[in-house]
């Protein structure tokens, strides 16, 4: 999977009848993180379900080169949305588990990938009770339980204290040099030392 | 595949029991409307037992329809049905599974519930035994046909309603040959199985054309 690369050329993206931006091009490849930026109501998290297939493109073409050309390439991705996408009512094992079955084992277990987000000790407590913090390390394990070449982060730092941040940061950097490919929207900064970035709002590469 | 649609099946039947689940409601609100009707109708035993199999099959309908509208609406409020779309299996069979569990959670509850509302509404050990095997061979026909309204009402915040409203027209042949099947058991020149296998068929139709349809619905729903 080494020469893995998505290239947008001329998105356009439609939603509710509203232009929420058009003519934004991009490159990422293996090994590479692209951040995309930009004011409120920019279409960042808009460009992220495009990509995942989400939304349908309204214009311009969206290529993966280097993937499994019978999967498309949502299949590709792992989506970290601003929904965390647990089940309040199952424990954190268990939530954890049933992500780890539907997308696949990649040699990481369940108990791993939560030790490795730092709330291994938690894996018996209904999901209910946690935190804002530790729900969305929860949602962040589910990146390492299965193994995807394409990460979707939408706002990955929100809610996250300094530690669990260097975590991601660390997550981040090892599925990179793994060749895997970050795509991320952030107001802040990520705790990556070199990234590609996006503007959207003024839609060209920089 | 298997393993990700077992998985599936697993964690909706946990969700279906656990506190807030559907499974437990459908059968309480089957008793409920099932008990309430022979207070309006009366303490006549012989009309009762004569419409105690439409009132099973009502009850069990509205059950059906009760439950049905968070089958995905649930799943879009967290966020869950985005990553399940951006699985590498086929959506239909994603609807089929999600189908199935949620028949097994709280369709089969009011199939074994049955014999005990039918006393309530005076219905013969045969009748109920008629009203029992119906049930069981529709009740997936009106959990797939309801689906399709789980799909296209997921992203409206008052779904239920707009669901009842356009479900209940589509469940109608399934509500005519399964009352008319329970009944011809008990009543003596018309045949019990011609009907019934017409039920058969209908829910078999329902189980494979319905999940194609609720895909589709599913597949628009991202917007």
């Amino acid at each position: 999977m080494g020469d893995l690369a998505i290239e947008g050329r001329g998105l356009v993206c439609d939603r509710g009848g509203r232009r929420v931006f058009a003519g934004v091009d991009f490159d990422v490849s293996a090994g590479e993180a692209l951040v995309v930026t930009g004011p409120n109501g920019a279409g960042k998290s808009s460009l992220l379900r495009t990509i995942a297939g989400l939304i349908e493109l309204a214009d311009g073409t969206l290529e993966l080169t280097g993937g499994d050309p019978e999967l498309p390439l949502g299949a590709h991705c792992h989506y970290f949305g601003h929904e965390n996408a647990l089940k309040t009512q199952l424990t954190v094992r268990e939530n954890l588990e049933f992500w780890h079955r539907y997308y696949g084992d990649c040699g990481v277990s369940v108990l791993e990938a939560l030790d490795r987000v730092g709330i291994g000790h938690l894996d018996h407590l209904p999901a209910a009770v946690l935190s804002a913090g530790q729900r969305r390390r929860l949602a962040l394990a589910r990146l390492v339980v299965s193994h995807r070449p394409v990460w979707l982060l939408d706002e990955p730092t929100a809610a996250l204290d300094v530690a669990s941040e260097v975590r991601l940061g660390e997550l981040m950097s090892a599925h990179l040099l793994a060749d895997g490919l970050i795509i991320a929207v952030t107001h802040g900064s990520l705790p990556l030392a070199e990234t590609k970035s996006l503007k959207l709002g003024e839609a060209r590469v920089a | 595949m298997t393993g990700a649609f077992s998985a599936l099946f697993v964690r909706e039947i946990r969700l279906a029991v656990r506190v807030g689940g559907g499974a437990l409601m459908g059968v309480l609100f089957f008793l409920t409307v099932v008990s309430v009707f022979p207070f309006a109708v009366g303490p006549d035993l012989k009309l009762l037992s004569r419409i105690g199999p439409a009132i099973l099959w009502i009850g069990a309908l509205l059950a059906t329809l009760l439950s049905l509208d968070r089958l995905f609406q649930s799943e879009r409020d967290d966020g869950t049905l985005d990553l399940l779309l951006l699985g590498e299996h086929p959506i239909e069979v994603l609807v089929f599974v999600k189908a199935m569990a949620h028949w097994v959670a709280t369709g089969l509850p009011l199939v074994l519930a049955a014999p005990v509302l039918g006393i309530f509404v005076n219905l013969q050990p045969i009748a109920i035994g008629a009203v029992m095997a119906t049930l069981f061979v529709g009740t997936p026909a009106l959990t797939a046909i309801g689906a399709i309204g789980a799909a296209l009402t997921v992203s409206l915040r008052r779904g239920g309603v707009l669901l009842a409203i356009l479900v209940l027209p589509l469940t109608i042949p399934v509500l005519i040959f399964g009352v008319s099947a329970a009944t011809a058991a008990v009543t003596e020149p018309t045949p019990f199985l011609t009907p019934f296998l017409f039920l058969c068929g209908l829910s078999l139709l329902s189980m494979v054309f319905a999940p194609i349809a609720a895909a589709a619905a599913l597949r628009r729903s991202g917007d």
